[in-house]
C-alpha cells in the first residue's frame, strides 16, 4: 500500500489517495477512505502474524510428540494465534476496512457521522495492538484467547494483564466503529435512500454495530475484573478467595458468542453484494436477508450458555440454551436460501469475487450445520473441547468470514485503488484457499469425534494421519493467502486502470470515480430506486 | 497406514450418542448436497451467455420464505429433542451406582476408591455396573473426558460435580483432560481399564490400601484434631457428627440445609459460612490449604460412615497394609 502514497502524478485525476501527500496527511486524516486504508494495512500485518502462529501450530502437530517447541511455548503460540486473529483481525476486518470505506458511499454520504472518532478508533486499535505485541515480545501469554479463570487470574505465570489489556483497549475501537456506523446510517442517508433501499452490506454492518455497542462493554468489564483479581487478589472468579470461576464464563461468553456474529454478519453482507452483482439480478427476499441480520444480532445475545453445557450448569438452563441455539440458526439458513434463490434465472459470471462467494456459501453451510451438532445437548457432551469445535469455528471464521473478506477485497479493490489485479491469479488462489481450507479443517471433524482434545501439545499416535493431512492443507491455504498479497501489491504499481464500474455492478459506490475523490460525491446523490435494480440499469442517478 | 475413523464405543450411552451423531451427519450431508447441487445447477444453467443480458428481477416469495424457515426449524427441533433426551437420561446416576472419586490437579488425575485404593492417571472399572465419578479440582478447571464412553464433565475448583457411565466392553481406553489447564495440559492423560467383574474384584483386593476411604478419613479426623470438639458420643464444643450426613441441618440464621458432600466440604474449608443453630461461629478454624481435595473426600467418607452405623465397620477390601499405589510419581502415560 505504501507505494500509493508516494506517487505524485500530475496527469492523475484528483482522488482521495493523491489529494494530499506525506505521512501526516495519513496519520491525521479524517477521511473514512484513508482510515480504511490505515486499517487495511494494520489488520493485514496482524493477519500475517496470526498466520505465522497458525503455521507453527500445524508444524508442531505434524508429529504426535511435542517435539518442535516445548509445551509452554506451544501454549503461548495457540493463545497468541487466537488473540491476534479474533481481537485484531476478525472483529475489525470487514467493518473497519470495507465498511469504513464503503458504508458512507453506499448511502450517499461524504463521510461517517464522526470522522474524528473514526480516526480515534484506529489509534485505539493500534494501542491495543501494541499491548498484544508487547505481551508477545515480553514473553507471551498462555491462557488461551478465552482467559478462563482461575487459571488466568491465579495460576498462569505469563503476561496475562498485558494481553488482556490489548483486547480490552481494542474493544473500545470496536465500540466506536459500531457507534459511528449506527449514527451514520440513521442520520447521513442521502435523499431517497430509505431503509428499504439500503444495500444489504449496510444492513449487515448496522446489525454488527448494534452488537459491538451492546456487547463489547461486557467483555471489557470481564477482562478488567480478571486484571483486578490477578493484580489485587480480589475474590471474583477464584474459589480459593471466594469467587466463582463459572461466573467468568457466563460473562465472557455473553460477549464472545455475539462476537461470533460481529465477525460473520459483515461477511454475510459482502456475500449479498457479490451474489447480486455476479448474477446481475436483484436480490431474492430483500426484507428477509435484511431482517435476518437483525434477528441474528438479537437472538445471538441469548445463546451464550451453549459454550458451557458440561460445566455443570442446570440441565434446564441447558435445555433453554440448546433450543435458542436452534432458533438462531434459522436466520442464517434464510440467508443461504435467499442467496441461492437469487442465482435462479440470473446471469451468472465467474470472476474472482464470485468464486469466493461460492466458497463462502459452501463452507459457511458446513460451518453452520456443524454448529448444530454442538448446540445439540446429547452430542455436545462428547464433542465440546475437542477438535470438532476447532473445525466448526474455523469453517465459520475462515471458511465464512475470511473468505467473504477476500471476496469483498477482490470486489472493491478496483474501487479502493483504481487498479485491476490479474483475474486468472485471483481465481487460482481462490481455488487454492478453498482446497487448502477443506484439507486443513475437514479431517479435524473426524479427529474431534475420535476424541482428540483441543489445545494439546502432544497427542495420541492414532490421530497422526489426520493431523498430517491438516498440516498439508494448511500449507496450501497459506499459499492461497500469500499469492493475493503479491498480485494485489503488484497491481498498485502496474495494474491496468479499473474504470468506475468494472463489474457492471449497481450501487452508489460504482457511480463515482475510482478511486473516489475525498468527499466521494460532487453533489449529494438523489436515490430513486431500490438496491440492485439491475433490470433498470439504463436509468441513472445524479452522481 | 492403519488409522481409526470412528471411536470405540464402550459404554451404555455410546451407542445412543453415535446414533444421534449419525442422524445429524446424514441430515447435514443431505442439506449440504442439496444446496451445493442447486448452486451448481444454477451456476451452469444460468451462466452469462452474452455480456449485455439482463435477467428479469424476482423479488421474492413469502411462501418460500416461510417454507424454508419452518421446515429447517422443525428438523432442528428433532435434533434438540433427541439431544435433550440423551442429556437428561445421563444427567442423574442410577441409585445403585458404585462410587469412585477423581481429583484433577495440575497435571494429573488422582483416583480414589471407597475401599481406600488410590491410583494416578489410571482408572479401573468393572463391566456392566454403573459407576458414579465424583470429580473435584485442586487448582484450575479441568475436564474429565473418556471418549470411548462419550462422557465428559468439567472439573471445577470449589465444588463437586458428578458424572456416570456403565462400561460395556473390557479394554483400555483414553482418559483425557479436555479443558486447557496450563503447561502439561496434554500430559494430563491416563487410561481407563475396563475389566470383567471377577477380575475387578481381584484387582481391588490386590491393591493394598491403608484402610477404606472412611478409615483413612477417621485417621485424618484424629490427626487434624477434629475429634477434640466434634466428639462422637457426648456434646463437645461443636456439633456431634453421628447421623448428620444426609440429614436436614438447622442453621443459626434460621435456614435449613441438607448435609451433603458440598455442605461438609464447605464446613471444613469455610466453617463460618453456615453455622449450625445453637453454636458459636468463631470456634472452628478454617482448614483451607491444610487438607487436599483427596483428604476432604476421605473426611466426607468418614462422616458418611458415621451416618450408617454406630461403630465404623470395615467393608470388604480393606487391607491396612503398605499403601502401594499412592506414590505421586506413579503411572503417567
Amino acid at each position: 500500500m505504501s507505494t500509493a502514497l508516494e506517487q505524485p502524478r500530475a496527469q492523475e485525476t484528483p482522488n482521495y489517495l493523491n489529494a494530499e501527500y506525506g505521512w501526516k496527511s495519513w496519520l491525521f486524516t479524517t477521511d473514512h477512505k484513508r482510515i480504511a486504508v490505515l486499517y487495511l494495512i494494520s489488520i493485514s500485518v496482524m493477519f500475517m502474524l496470526g498466520g505465522i502462529f497458525a503455521m507453527l501450530i500445524r508444524l508442531e502437530l505434524l508429529t504426535p510428540q511435542g517435539d518442535l517447541v516445548n509445551s509452554d511455548t506451544y501454549n503461548k503460540i495457540f493463545t497468541m494465534h487466537g488473540v491476534v486473529m479474533i481481537f485484531f483481525f476478525l472483529i475489525p476486518s470487514i467493518p473497519a476496512t470495507l465498511g469504513n470505506f464503503l458504508l458512507p458511499i453506499m448511502i450517499g454520504a461524504k463521510d461517517l457521522a464522526f470522522p474524528r472518532i473514526n480516526l480515534l478508533s484506529w489509534y485505539i486499535y493500534i494501542v491495543g495492538g501494541l499491548f498484544a505485541l508487547g505481551a508477545v515480545v515480553m514473553g507471551g501469554v498462555d491462557t488461551g484467547w478465552t482467559f478462563y479463570t482461575p487459571f488466568s487470574t491465579t495460576y498462569s505465570n505469563t503476561f496475562v494483564i498485558t494481553a488482556a489489556s490489548g483486547a480490552f483497549v481494542a474493544g473500545f475501537s470496536s465500540i466506536l466503529t459500531g457507534l459511528n456506523f449506527i449514527v451514520t446510517v440513521h442520520k447521513m442517508r442521502a435523499p431517497g435512500m430509505t431503509w428499504g433501499r439500503l444495500p444489504l452490506f449496510v444492513w449487515a454492518n448496522y446489525a454488527t454495530g448494534l452488537i459491538q455497542v451492546l456487547g463489547t462493554p461486557v467483555v471489557a468489564i470481564t477482562l478488567a475484573l480478571v486484571g483486578l483479581e490477578r493484580a489485587f487478589h480480589i475474590g471474583i472468579f477464584d474459589p480459593a478467595i471466594g469467587g466463582d470461576p463459572i461466573l467468568f464464563q457466563h460473562m465472557f461468553w455473553f460477549y464472545s458468542h455475539p462476537a461470533v456474529y460481529i465477525m460473520i454478519l459483515p461477511g454475510m453482507g459482502v456475500i449479498s453484494e457479490l451474489v447480486t452483482c455476479f448474477s446481475r439480478k436483484g436480490v431474492f427476499g430483500y426484507p428477509f436477508i435484511a431482517g435476518s441480520s437483525l434477528g441474528i444480532a438479537i437472538i445471538g445475545f441469548l445463546v451464550w450458555g451453549h459454550h458451557m453445557f458440561v460445566t455443570g450448569m442446570s440441565t434446564y438452563a441447558g435445555l433453554y440454551f440448546s433450543l435458542l441455539t436452534m432458533l438462531v440458526a434459522v436466520p442464517s439458513a434464510i440467508k443461504v436460501f435467499n442467496w441461492t434463490a437469487t442465482m435462479f434465472r440470473g446471469s451468472i459470471s465467474y470472476e474472482t469475487p464470485m468464486l469466493y462467494a461460492f466458497g463462502f456459501i459452501g463452507l459457511f453451510t458446513i460451518g453452520g450445520l456443524t454448529g448444530l451438532f454442538l448446540g445439540t445437548l446429547g452430542t455436545d457432551v462428547h464433542l465440546t473441547d475437542t477438535y470438532f469445535v476447532v473445525a466448526h469455528f474455523h469453517y465459520v471464521m475462515v471458511g465464512g468470514m475470511v473468505v467473504a473478506y477476500m471476496g469483498g477485497l477482490h470486489f472493491w479493490w478496483p474501487k479502493i485503488t483504481g487498479k485491476m489485479y490479474p483475474d486468472g491469479w485471483g481465481k487460482f488462489s481462490a481455488l487454492l484457499v478453498f482446497a487448502g481450507f477443506n484439507l486443513t479443517f475437514f479431517p479435524q471433524f473426524i479427529t474431534g469425534y475420535l476424541g482428540q482434545p483441543r489445545r494439546y501439545h502432544a497427542y495420541a499416535p492414532e490421530f497422526q494421519v489426520l493431523n498430517v493431512m491438516s498440516t498439508a492443507g494448511a500449507s496450501v491455504l497459506a499459499l492461497g493467502f500469500a499469492i493475493p498479497v503479491i498480485y494485489l501489491l503488484w497491481s498498485l504499481k502496474s495494474g491496468p486502470p479499473a474504470g468506475n464500474n468494472p463489474w457492471g455492478a449497481k450501487g452508489l459506490e460504482w457511480e463515482i470515480q475510482s478511486p473516489p475523490t475525498t468527499f466521494n460525491f460532487d453533489q449529494t446523490p438523489i436515490v430513486t430506486e431500490e438496491a440492485y435494480a439491475y433490470a433498470k440499469h439504463q436509468e441513472e442517478h445524479v452522481g | 497406514m492403519d488409522f481409526p475413523l470412528w471411536p470405540e464405543a464402550a459404554s451404555s450411552v455410546a451407542a445412543d450418542v453415535d446414533h444421534l451423531y449419525i442422524y445429524l451427519t446424514l441430515v447435514s450431508a443431505v442439506m449440504t448436497l442439496l444446496i451445493f447441487a442447486t448452486i451448481a445447477v444454477f451456476a451452469i444453467k444460468y451462466r452469462r451467455r452474452s455480456p449485455d443480458e439482463v435477467p428479469a428481477p424476482i423479488h421474492g416469495s413469502l411462501k418460500l420464505e416461510i417454507t424454508w424457515s419452518i421446515i429447517p426449524f422443525l428438523v432442528m427441533l428433532t435434533f434438540f429433542w433427541w439431544g435433550a433426551k440423551i442429556f437428561f437420561l445421563n444427567a442423574t446416576p442410577p441409585p445403585d451406582s458404585m462410587d469412585i472419586y477423581a481429583v484433577g490437579k495440575q497435571w494429573m488425575w488422582k483416583i480414589q476408591y471407597p475401599g481406600g485404593q488410590r491410583e494416578i492417571n489410571e482408572l479401573h472399572v468393572p463391566v456392566g455396573r454403573p459407576v458414579k465419578v465424583t470429580v473435584a479440582s485442586e487448582d484450575v478447571i479441568h475436564s474429565f473426558f473418556i471418549p470411548a464412553f462419550r462422557v465428559k464433565h468439567d472439573v471445577v475448583p470449589g465444588r463437586y460435580d458428578v458424572l456416570w457411565f456403565t462400561a460395556t466392553k473390557p479394554g483400555r481406553y483414553h482418559l483425557f483432560c479436555a479443558e486447557y489447564c496450563g503447561t502439561e495440559h496434554s500430559g494430563m492423560v491416563g487410561w481407563v481399564t475396563v475389566m470383567p467383574p471377577a477380575d475387578y474384584e481381584n484387582w481391588l483386593a490386590g491393591g493394598g490400601t491403608g484402610g477404606t476411604m472412611a478409615q483413612q478419613g477417621e485417621r485424618l479426623f484424629e490427626q487434624l484434631g477434629c475429634s477434640t470438639c466434634h466428639q462422637l458420643d457426648k456434646q463437645g464444643r461443636c456439633p456431634i457428627l453421628r447421623g448428620v450426613y444426609g440429614s436436614q441441618v438447622k442453621l443459626a440464621d434460621g435456614k435449613t440445609v441438607t448435609a451433603d458432600d458440598a455442605y461438609i466440604r464447605e464446613s471444613i474449608l469455610n466453617p463460618n459460612a453456615k453455622v449450625v443453630a445453637g453454636y458459636r461461629s468463631d470456634v472452628m478454624p478454617t482448614f483451607q490449604g491444610q487438607v487436599t481435595e483427596e483428604q476432604i473426600l476421605q473426611l466426607i467418607a468418614y462422616v458418611k460412615s458415621l451416618a450408617i452405623t454406630s461403630t465404623a465397620e470395615a467393608p470388604a477390601g480393606a487391607q491396612p497394609a503398605a499403601a502401594a499405589s499412592t506414590q505421586p510419581n506413579g503411572g503417567k502415560q
